[in-house]
């Protein structure tokens, strides 16, 4: 598969601070790819540079196989893009908005546009200053899912939606997979694990990692509770586990994903009479990355999802 | 009030530049114009000759208002600067009242306060404290500088109480201005329409001679100050009248708060059409669309001041066939018809003054949609900066000429029908305003120059704009240089009608113009948005 975007070192400052600091990113034709870090770690920076808002001091970048900086239009007619803060003219509808910003990529989908009005519950006969930042989002949305465009780029684009929308968000997602590449910037973790093929973490600027979700789960561990019939015995000097708590017959423990395989089999030895099994989650795997910048013991249910 | 005194503290550290600019220029425009008043009409024959002439011409009188008494300085200085001062107290305190309420409340920076421990009125009566202050600190800093200059006291009150009084009045303007409308920008255009009638009123009451609706001057705030007839009797219960109406604005005001709801105006926001019209599907639709309403106003208002300006030019030759010796004086220095022109050129010239407040608004525009990104989600679409500059930048240049033409239009229109040549005068009078076109675009090149190199001083435009209208209103009577004069693109401009027309200046501003529109496409093409 080809690359729809790829940058690699780029680098943009502010002044003295260093909002990119090398990072790279790289998403295939045709995935939903997460990009996924706290606020302010550059992932606004990185989409802004990616449609030639802003012109990266150092590093390469190339979407849909031009120069975000240099072939500004062309590039833009082949994609469309949400904004983290979607901001709407006071006096225009949002039916409008829509309009508007659909004719000036070239045009809408007439029936994927009252379609999305609909599921997402929308009055398009409103004027921007009335409208909830939710609805705010919703305009930019359905001006974006109902373009015929090739690349959505979406900067955390329900942060202000409740449940019920994020649910349409992601039902309307999966209905172009395959179809349309995305690049979805989040920090809710469950839309990334529901949406995304691939997952970019970011932190300070820099990529920390990158891949499938199985692929990242495998650097991370599966948190095991089991009840057995007799006291476990050979688990302790097991490579790869930690945290044993051994209380009587029942036991709890984290294991590597890579060494899940032995420890299961050193359960069995003892007879199992209940065994519950947490896959990692991304929060660990986010967690892991972020812990440092956490006050110590916050990392445990800190974050949910 | 719980949270007043925070709320105050706020404002003033956020407005402390921008208030001492306020105060520290006014303050010191009106010392400076006192002591060269003081040195260009030192003798009492000057001045006596002075009062003869311009404060009975009606052209003086509808622009500047009745030149009371002439034999002191602070008289003709209260006649020369009086209005037009009183004019930016009042438009600095609607200001400051609109950007401490109804802005706070677009932003929804309000909402955070208020959901602190503050009471309902207490922003709006804090921003009234804020305007409130500023407005009389600027009259008494007036009149303890005139007093030191020299001037008699009670004179020196009086004129600085009346200007503080015009603060006053368009505090509680701004204060019922910001509860009626939910933007911000449709405030200030609902206080600035009042003062603009407040300006209008007096200039037609002051021209109106004996026989004519001079009451007209009393509907006026600007005409109290005129009447507090300050170093020629000092009528101080004149401002009582503004009292009275800041009070009762207040209460409105204060009432209107408690009964709407936070981010709301008094006139809910009806629905609006489910799908954008056909024109609304390019940059410059768009744009058509965000700047339709101002430059409707601002011709309409334009032709208006026109108007009203061109009802007087008649009056003028008047006043000459009713004073044989005058008019013998004037006929050796070319004619009463060259005087009427001499009067028409300097309306045009002050029309051309408000003309560029329009272009840089119109200007400005890109600037308010990058900071409250709104271009972003427009240039992620195919639309390149150049397209997005350019709808907005084709309005301003275009707009120039349409609110000039509107203005030589309505005055060229009265005039002429009060001369028996409708033709000919709207011929000259459009003509005339749009000689001016290429200064004003000077103008509109200078703001797009600044919002493409150092964005976050784009507003230093309207900065330029009062250097230019320093320049040129009080420029002579300062007596700059000639080349700090030259320094206005206005001061080039021939003072027509009356003057021949040559187009070598007009070319030059039009290419400085045309230079400083392409700096400002190639820098914006080339910096960060946002």
């Amino acid at each position: 598969m080809t690359a729809a975007i790829s940058v690699s070192g780029l680098v943009k400052t502010f002044g003295p601070t260093r909002a990119l600091d090398g990072l790279d990113l790289a998403v295939r034709e045709g995935e939903v790819h997460g990009f996924l870090g706290p606020n302010g770690s550059g992932k606004s920076t990185t989409i802004r540079v990616l449609l030639g808002l802003l012109r990266a001091d150092a590093g390469s970048a190339s979407l849909l196989g031009g120069d975000p900086w240099r072939d500004t239009a062309e590039l833009h007619r082949r994609l469309a893009y949400v904004p983290g803060d979607v901001s709407l003219w006071p006096n225009l509808t949002g039916g409008e908005v829509i309009d508007l910003l659909g004719r000036l990529r070239g045009g809408l989908n007439e029936k994927r546009r009252a379609e999305l009005l609909e599921r997402f519950e929308l009055d398009p006969r409103k004027k921007g200053r009335t409208y909830s930042k939710g609805n705010r989002q919703k305009v930019a949305l359905v001006a974006a899912l109902a373009s015929d465009v090739e690349l959505l780029i979406l900067d955390e684009p329900t942060s202000g939606l409740d449940p019920l929308m994020e649910a349409v968000f992601q039902e309307a997602v999966n209905e172009l997979r395959g179809e349309r590449t995305v690049l979805l910037s989040s920090h809710i973790l469950a839309e990334v694990e529901a949406l995304c093929d691939r997952v970019s973490i970011i932190r300070n600027g820099r990529t920390v990692e990158t891949g499938t979700l199985a692929d990242l789960r495998h650097l991370t561990r599966t948190s095991v509770s089991a009840e057995l019939v007799g006291a476990p015995s050979g688990l302790a000097g097991l490579p790869g586990v930690h945290d044993l708590a051994v209380e009587g017959n029942r036991v709890r423990f984290e294991v590597d994903t890579d060494h899940l395989d032995t420890a299961l089999r050193a359960l069995v030895g003892s007879g199992v009479r209940a065994l519950t099994s947490q896959p990692p989650t991304l929060e660990e795997l986010f967690l892991r990355h972020y812990e440092d910048e956490l006050p110590a013991g916050a990392t445990e249910g800190a974050m949910s999802s | 009030m719980t949270g007043l005194g925070s709320l105050v503290r706020l404002a003033l550290r956020r407005d402390r530049l921008l208030l001492a600019v306020w105060v520290v220029g006014l303050v010191g425009i009106t010392l400076s114009t006192a002591s060269t008043v003081g040195e260009l009409y030192g003798s009492p024959e000057s001045r006596q000759q002075l009062g003869a002439t311009a404060g009975s011409n009606p052209a003086f009188l509808a622009m500047l208002g009745p030149l009371h008494d002439a034999s002191t300085t602070g008289g003709v200085l209260a006649w020369r600067w009086g209005v037009f001062g009183a004019l930016l107290v009042g438009l600095m305190c609607m200001f400051l009242v609109t950007r401490h309420t109804r802005a706070e409340e677009e932003t929804g920076r309000l909402e955070l306060i208020g959901s602190a421990v503050v009471a309902r009125h207490a922003p709006l009566a804090a921003a009234v404290v804020v305007a409130l202050s500023a407005s009389t600190v600027i009259g008494l800093l007036v009149a303890l500088g005139l007093t030191g200059l020299g001037e008699s006291a009670s004179g020196s009150f009086a004129l600085g109480l009346a200007f503080a009084s015009v603060g006053w009045v368009f505090t509680g303007v701004g204060a019922v201005g910001a509860q009626l409308s939910e933007s911000a920008r449709t405030a200030n255009s609902i206080s600035g329409a009042v003062l603009g009638v407040a300006y209008l009123l007096r200039a037609v009451g002051d021209a109106a001679g004996d026989e004519g609706p001079t009451w007209l001057t009393w509907l006026s705030p600007l005409g109290w100050l005129e009447q507090t007839r300050a170093f020629a009797g000092d009528r101080f219960w004149v401002l009582l009248l503004p009292v009275a109406l800041f009070a009762v604005l207040v209460v409105a005001a204060s009432v209107l708060v408690a009964k709407r709801d936070l981010g709301g105006g008094l006139v809910p926001t009806r629905l609006g059409p489910a799908r954008a019209p056909r024109s609304l599907g390019s940059a410059f639709g768009l744009a058509w669309r965000l700047q339709r309403g101002m430059l409707i106003g601002w011709t309409l208002s334009l032709f208006v001041l026109g108007a009203v300006y061109g009802s007087v030019a008649r009056g003028v030759e008047q006043m000459l066939e009713a004073n044989p010796a005058l008019q013998k004086i004037i006929a050796q220095m070319g004619g009463a018809g060259a005087i009427v022109d001499v009067y028409l050129a300097s309306i045009v010239g002050i029309i051309a003054l408000f003309s560029a407040i329009y272009v840089v608004q119109s200007t400005l525009r890109l600037r308010t949609e990058e900071t409250e990104f709104r271009a972003e989600p427009v240039l992620a679409t195919p639309v390149s900066r150049f397209a997005w500059v350019g709808s907005h930048v084709l309005f301003a240049t275009v707009g120039t000429a349409v609110v000039l033409a509107a203005a030589g239009l309505g005055a060229g229109l009265v005039h002429g029908v009060r001369v028996g040549d409708v033709g000919g005068q709207v011929a000259r009078l459009v003509g005339a305003a749009l000689t001016h076109v290429p200064a004003v675009w000077v103008v509109a090149g200078l703001a797009l120059a600044l919002f493409a190199l150092v964005p976050k001083l784009a507003s230093a435009s309207w900065a330029v704009i009062v250097v230019f209208l320093v320049l040129g209103q009080l420029g002579p009577l300062l007596q700059l240089d000639q080349w700090a004069m030259d320094l206005s693109p206005f001061t080039h401009i021939p003072k027509v009608p009356g003057a021949d027309v040559t187009a070598a200046p007009l070319l030059w501003l039009t290419l400085v113009a045309a230079a400083l529109t392409a700096l400002g496409f190639a820098a914006f093409r080339r910096r960060d948005v946002g």
